[in-house]
């Protein structure tokens, strides 16, 4: 980890970083360097080892969530084809470019705190923390949605109205307000079509993803148990009654609720890291000598992303 | 010197003995005040800290088994004898396994003794990340609270196991203590990674892999499997709260969720988690067996990769626990298959430490009488594991008292015995002080005998029928159930005259000597207690369990370490005269 070979953003020369020899730092002169490691590079490599277990114990835990989505998602895909129905994919979409993007600012800002550059580290970092804040932000009108629709977990799941009403192209229903709310509950798919063209510049999708006759709901891939184990053993609607939703949406939006809440909680964290990291960075505690902790913010924060762009497929792209 | 020296040959008189110069400053007197205790970084510390905390929990896991065990001295029960009351009994069983397990196994060798020894035995002045230590206490305490509070708000009567649909629909604090045990996770986690990444960057250059004591073998796959499997463990119970506060459905059937699922996520943490709670006895059971047998332990690799595989095959068996309860025949078959490859890692060790005992000059210490206790004991534990994990077998006696007994004698026949081998061994270390050693040694055969009294009548009625977890049975099984519960009372005085002469040795114990034990271990190198920092130096690193150049020094009424340097010249002398 001496030599850092430049990436193409600045000079395209290669670089060393001085300060991470392997020759012991004398202590007084090194306050970065806690007493009980004799190099900067044993303090940087045992830094990184345990953020990268820090990070598989994040990945085990979300993949408890994977599991019961695989679970769930095989014994009853109708669940999810109808509750992603749900979904605005135009604020997933947005959520995710958003959040690959202060990805990217996050990796220039590990570059920038090595090569010294104060001023581009301090200003990549804040560029980070709004992309946070501008996940947030939209994850809040998302979940607002979900909240007035009714469509949430468990015994709380009673929507007022079949998913086509709220439009699958979805920012209708967010930049409008009330305009999904206003969706007459029976107005069908007819009143769909109507609904999402109000943004302009955005091409909705084809609506009838979930037709009357409901031909592209998949059915449970189980076959009917006579014994089955109990709360999963309940009757798939056959595809001719498919016009009424499947049993149990409400596990998909268990699911839905957990996962992207489990995850919003982990962007709040990166970006309490982060905001303490700019600080330091503002106070100029960084350089190319010491600049562990941002890398370890970056990677963590890089895997938030990864989650996401897990969660944002497996939930609203559906087919 | 040389002439008080019984082991040393008289035709070497070049050898000059090592002795560390016992200074003021150690880490207990390094500073003071309450204060520099609670914001402690000095893994020490933090490892006594622990110990006490750990050593309260037993006592609080203890109580309770006291209750219950007093409470089935007769057939209708002795204590409750209501409808009401046996809830109570309910929430008394459900206690002592939460405490025990998530209070006491689980945090108990890693969390104490490791955390005291393992940067002394690797040569490091401390662990990786010191305040991730101190924060990983903290979580235990605040973890401990959360379940205390459980206890406060009336209790929780799931039996420790959480399964659903039962624990969404009790009313008892089930939240609270399952929320608790979120927290220890974290504790759990936090001081495995931390193990890690020290054992990886903080070696000294002489200290390679296989130069390891086998305790530190141990505590590495231990913190591999904590790290790995106490995440999922997480996930699980935050569900379970979930499930309670909000009814999300995935494990409720009430809103379509499956409760076998809610066991599969459970027991892929709580069988692994059995072996965080062994894996370290094992360890410790390594540097006990071949310090007092005197003798380099034998199979050093395969001791140290059985741990590994261990670590590894301990992932792949939970199913074990869920034999009749709806999964197919095939993954029955399965996880039989794949519990049965455990027994040979396991075998692997005794062996080793049979075959390091075998010609050794075996002393008796109070560590050592633990170490055969032990042996028997795990012998038992785990031979019966194999009744349990073969298929047939399995279905008659799931949920019975053989479980009951299977267990104990794993966990307190395994681990509670080694973690009190361990609190012998480096007791003098830790404080400073020698205990009594024929106490010591008469509180061992009192554990012994009571535990075997206790446990043992509960593989018969088991096997006869009687399940567990009843606060009453049928009159047939009475003379088991008393026996049973004698043996528990007989461990209770135990335990107590444990706790008296340790806590006396405290205040009017020896002084201890650097080594007492003639360990070759480095945390035998330094003064007892350790100074704050450790080594001076780094200290020199050699074979873990090679004895040869550790000898009793009258003196200090302790061992030492005869220059090595000189006597390697002397031995090469040696064997080039005799070849």
């Amino acid at each position: 980890m001496t030599q850092f070979k430049s990436q193409g953003t600045g000079g395209g020369v290669p670089y060393t970083v001085p300060a991470m020899a392997t020759e012991p730092v004398s202590h007084a002169h090194d306050p970065n360097l806690a007493h009980h490691f004799d190099t900067a590079q044993q303090q940087f490599d045992a830094g990184k080892l345990g953020l990268w277990l820090f990070l598989t114990t994040e990945i085990l835990l979300f993949s408890g969530m994977f599991c019961i989505y695989a679970v769930y998602r095989h014994n009853h895909p109708e669940i999810f084809e109808y509750g992603s129905l749900w979904l605005n994919k135009i604020l997933g979409g947005l959520n995710t470019i958003v959040l690959i993007f202060s990805s990217f600012t996050m990796a220039w800002a590990v570059r920038a705190a090595q090569l010294g550059q104060q001023k581009l580290l301090v200003r990549l970092l804040a560029i980070t923390l709004l992309c946070g804040f501008v996940f947030l932000g939209v994850k809040f009108v998302e979940y607002r949605d979900k909240w007035r629709h009714h469509t949430l977990w468990g015994q709380n799941y009673q929507p007022l109205h079949p998913p086509y009403a709220h439009g699958t192209g979805g920012a209708a229903g967010t930049a409008e307000g009330k305009t999904a709310e206003s969706a007459p509950a029976a107005a069908g798919p007819i009143a769909s079509a109507t609904a999402p063209g109000s943004l302009p510049g955005i091409t909705t999708p084809a609506l009838p993803v979930c037709t009357k006759d409901g031909t592209k709901l998949e059915q449970s891939q189980y076959a009917e148990s006579p014994l089955g184990p109990p709360g999963v053993a309940e009757k798939v609607a056959a595809p001719e009654e498919t016009n009424a939703e499947p049993a149990n949406v409400q596990i998909f939006f268990g699911i839905y609720f957990i996962m992207t809440g489990l995850h919003g909680l982990h962007v709040i964290a990166g970006m309490a890291v982060i905001a303490w990291i700019l600080r330091r960075a503002l106070r100029g505690d960084f350089g190319a000598r010491y600049f562990n902790p941002v890398d370890f913010t970056g990677l963590y924060w890089h895997l938030v992303d990864l989650v996401w762009i897990f969660l944002f497929p497996l939930l609203y792209l559906i087919h | 010197m040389t002439a008080e020296n019984p082991i040393l040959a008289p035709g070497l008189p070049a050898l000059s003995p090592s002795r560390p110069h016992p200074g003021p400053d150690n880490y207990l007197t390094h500073t003071r005040g309450i204060a520099s205790w609670l914001f402690t970084l000095d893994h020490k510390r933090i490892g006594v800290m622990y110990l006490v905390s750990v050593l309260t929990s037993f006592l609080l896991g203890g109580i309770f088994a006291l209750v219950i065990r007093t409470q089935l001295l007769t057939p209708t029960g002795a204590v409750f004898t209501t409808n009401e009351q046996y809830d109570t009994y309910n929430q008394m069983f459900t206690l002592h396994g939460a405490v025990m397990i998530f209070l006491v196994l689980i945090p108990g060798i890693p969390g104490a003794l490791g955390n005291f020894v393992l940067p002394i035995m690797l040569g490091a002045k401390d662990v990786a990340f010191p305040r991730l230590n101190l924060l990983s206490f903290y979580l235990y305490v605040f973890g401990a609270l959360f379940a205390i509070a459980a206890i406060i708000m009336g209790g929780v009567d799931t039996g420790w196991t959480f399964y659903t649909p039962y624990s969404v629909q009790t009313q008892t604090a089930v939240s609270t203590l399952v929320f608790g045990a979120f927290i220890l996770g974290f504790s759990s986690i936090l001081t495995g990674l931390n193990f890690i990444v020290t054992m990886h960057s903080l070696r000294p250059p002489e200290m390679s892999w296989f130069r390891m004591p086998l305790l530190l073998w141990a505590l590495y796959a231990t913190s591999i499997i904590q790290v790995l499997a106490t995440p999922v463990l997480g996930i699980t119970l935050l569900l379970l709260i979930f499930e309670r506060l909000m009814h999300v459905g995935f494990f409720d059937p009430a809103y379509g969720g499956n409760p076998v699922l809610m066991q599969h996520f459970f027991w892929f943490y709580s069988h692994p988690a059995v072996y965080i709670m062994i894996l370290p006895a094992m360890g410790i059971m390594s540097e006990v067996v071949a310090t007092f047998s005197r003798r380099h332990i034998f199979g050093y690799r395969f001791i140290a990769m059985s741990s590994i595989a261990i670590a590894v095959i301990g992932f792949l068996v939970w199913g074990h626990h869920m034999f009749p309860n709806g999964q197919s025949a095939e993954l029955n078959a399965i996880f039989s298959f794949l519990t049965m490859l455990v027994a040979i890692p396991s075998a692997i060790k005794v062996w080793n430490w049979l075959a390091t005992m075998y010609k050794g000059s075996i002393d008796l210490k109070t560590p050592m009488c633990y170490a055969l206790a032990f042996l028997f004991l795990f012998a038992i534990g785990g031979l019966t594991g194999l009744f349990l994990g073969t298929l047939s077998v399995d279905i008659p006696l799931h949920d019975t008292y053989f479980v009951v007994a299977h267990f104990h004698y794993v966990m307190f026949g395994g681990t509670i015995i080694m973690f009190l081998a361990g609190i012998h061994y480096w007791w003098p270390k830790i404080t400073g002080r020698m205990y009594n050693e024929t106490l010591g040694r008469l509180g061992c055969f009192l554990v012994f005998i009571g535990f075997n009294l206790t446990f043992f009548p509960q593989f018969i009625m088991g096997s006869h029928g009687m399940a567990r977890r009843y606060a009453t049975y049928m009159p047939q099984f009475k003379i088991y159930h008393q026996l049973s519960s004698i043996g528990a009372f007989l461990q209770a005085i135990a335990f107590t005259m444990i706790a008296v002469y340790l806590i006396h040795s405290l205040l009017k114990g020896k002084k201890a000597p650097a080594n007492p034990w003639g360990s070759a271990t480095l945390e035998w190198t330094c003064t007892s207690p350790p100074p704050h920092d450790n080594f001076k130096s780094t200290p020199q690193v050699g074979d873990p369990y090679d004895y040869t150049y550790i000898v009793w020094d009258a003196q200090s009424e302790g061992y030492v370490r005869v220059d090595s340097r000189t006597a390697a010249v002397e031995s090469e002398a040696n064997q080039a005269s005799t070849h």
